[in-house]
């Protein structure tokens, strides 16, 4: 079992990392789009071994699913021709984009070194329902602990519909 | 362990004949019932009663010629059929089909797999299959393909979220996202008094999924993907041979996989008369309670014209969203009301 888990992570992991890169090696931006796509689903495979099923579903359905339609909608309906960097404009940025690298590459290594030490806290037995990452956990924390931030932020979800709603509205309506 | 493994790979290879043969009869039994309801026999030449015509269909599709558009993304023009037909068969493994029966003197249940988000597991699913259909329109390098694929993933886009919130009323009956729970809630006395579709406001709530579950299934009338009038063929124009049969049996998986759905959430699954003493009436249950909700499908097709593309939209944001919403009140009310 133990194995079998192993490879598992080691297949989505490379599947993960490899559609990542491939995301900044492509020219053509539809194509990075879809490696985006490959990635989300490695990621959310990785979290079904870390037991949050939860978690992994909502990951396909909101950013695999939802999002990157959008994306890909928009990259299609522009048409956007391959292979004409637009960067070249502003070659003073590019340089702004080392010390930004630089920060989170440390910061990465900030976090993985706080991580290491310790170790996952494993599922307990019998208790599968309310371990972490599961639709009841989740459910129970987001309407009693994180009540107030969880009502903030639909209403400003909702104040973004009726933004887009008053904008994308014609004149004569 | 290896021993689940070995069950959960026959069990797979089971289900996934079953559907294939399914899928080929369902299009002879699509033919049959055009027939029958616009007064003709149908097919009828190939076999007795033109029962060996799908057969005759499928080696005719395989042996035409595959073309692939010179001016086609050639990689994606050859992706986007599977990107629809893997989704597509992907759902059936959390879907229950009875409840236990003993084979060889094992207890063996009656799906692939069950996890605590089955449902949300086939909504991710579908979200995915969109792109099977966006990505052939886009490849194929046709007007009318592209039309077909931006048409097909905007109203799939905007009746899952009829089709989504409908189901959260369930939810609140069932407090499960696992199918096989749902469909335990629902057993009563003869097996058929717990329907959920029995139930007060979930009655409404089943017309709207099953609604919603006609335009995520791109059927009349809601086929504007594929309106031959307008578009050809809509997102597969420019497929042939297998390519082509991998999308029309990625279309009638979506029909099984939708009306299995609504048999598990609201006709109460495997349930019926007797079905407590003799488990293996499941499967027949669900077969011929799925069976209905397939032909009722059909028969809409055939008697339904199809809506113009504004009035789709329209009615899937102003009719079905709003009252999708209600009911999700309505069922809270009287859950607490009379619990």
């Amino acid at each position: 079992m133990e194995k079998a888990s192993i490879i598992i992570f080691f297949v989505f992991a490379a599947a993960a990392v490899l559609s990542a890169l491939n995301i900044l090696l492509q020219r053509n931006p539809l194509y990075s789009a879809l490696s985006l796509i490959v990635t989300l689903l490695s990621l959310s495979a990785l979290y079904l071994t870390l037991h949050a099923e939860f978690i992994a579903v909502i990951q396909i359905v909101v950013y695999a699913g939802a999002i990157m339609v959008l994306f890909i909608f928009v990259i299609m309906l522009l048409n956007v021709p391959a292979a004409q960097p637009q960067i070249e404009k502003q070659k003073g940025l590019r340089y702004l984009a080392i010390p930004f690298a630089g920060i989170l590459i440390a910061e990465t290594f900030y976090v993985v070194l706080s991580i290491g030490k310790r170790s996952m806290p494993s599922v307990p037995a019998g208790t599968e329902a309310q371990a972490v990452g599961t639709t009841w956990s989740i459910g129970t924390s987001l309407f009693t602990d994180y009540l107030l931030p969880f009502e903030v932020t639909s209403v400003l979800i909702l104040m973004a519909v009726v933004g887009a709603m008053v904008l994308a509205r014609r004149e004569g309506d | 362990m290896t021993n689940i493994l070995v069950e959960w790979v026959i069990k797979t290879v089971v289900i996934l004949l079953i559907l294939v043969t399914a899928v080929a009869y369902l299009t002879f039994l699509e033919r049959k019932v055009m027939g029958w309801i616009q007064l003709r026999v149908g097919p009828n030449r190939v076999g007795p009663w033109g029962l060996l015509q799908p057969l005759a269909d499928g080696l005719k599709m395989i042996f035409k010629e595959d073309i692939i558009p010179s001016q086609s993304n050639q990689w994606l023009y050859i992706l986007a059929p599977a990107l629809s037909l893997v989704p597509a068969l992907m759902t059936f493994i959390v879907i229950p089909y009875g409840s236990e029966i003993t084979l060889f003197g094992r207890t063996i249940e009656l799906h692939v797999t069950r996890m605590n988000v089955g449902l949300l597991y086939i909504f991710a699913l579908t979200s995915v299959g969109v792109y099977g259909i966006v990505l052939a329109g886009w490849s194929s390098n046709n007007k009318y393909s592209l039309m077909g694929g931006l048409r097909s993933s905007a109203q799939m886009i905007s009746y899952e979220l009829a089709l989504g919130l409908s189901i959260v009323s369930v939810l609140l009956y069932s407090g499960s996202l696992d199918l096989v729970e749902i469909v335990n809630k629902q057993s009563g006395w003869l097996g058929h008094t717990g329907w959920n579709v029995f139930r007060f406001p979930l009655m409404f709530v089943f017309i709207i999924f099953y609604i919603a579950s006609l335009a995520e299934t791109n059927r009349t009338p809601f086929d504007l993907p594929e309106a031959d009038s307008e578009l050809v063929a809509g997102y597969h124009t420019e497929y042939s041979s297998m390519k082509f049969v991998m999308f029309q049996m990625a279309e009638y998986l979506n029909l099984i996989t939708s009306s299995s759905i609504a048999t598990a959430l609201f006709l109460g699954g495997w349930n019926g008369p007797f079905v407590g003493r003799l488990p293996i009436l499941g499967p027949v249950y669900f077969a011929t309670k799925a069976l209905v909700l397939i032909f009722t499908a059909m028969w809409i097709r055939y008697t339904v014209p199809r809506f113009r593309y504004d009035q789709l939209m329209r009615f899937g944001w102003t009719t079905m969203l709003p009252v999708a919403i209600i009911n999700i009140i309505i069922t809270a009310t009287v859950i607490v009301l009379f619990p």
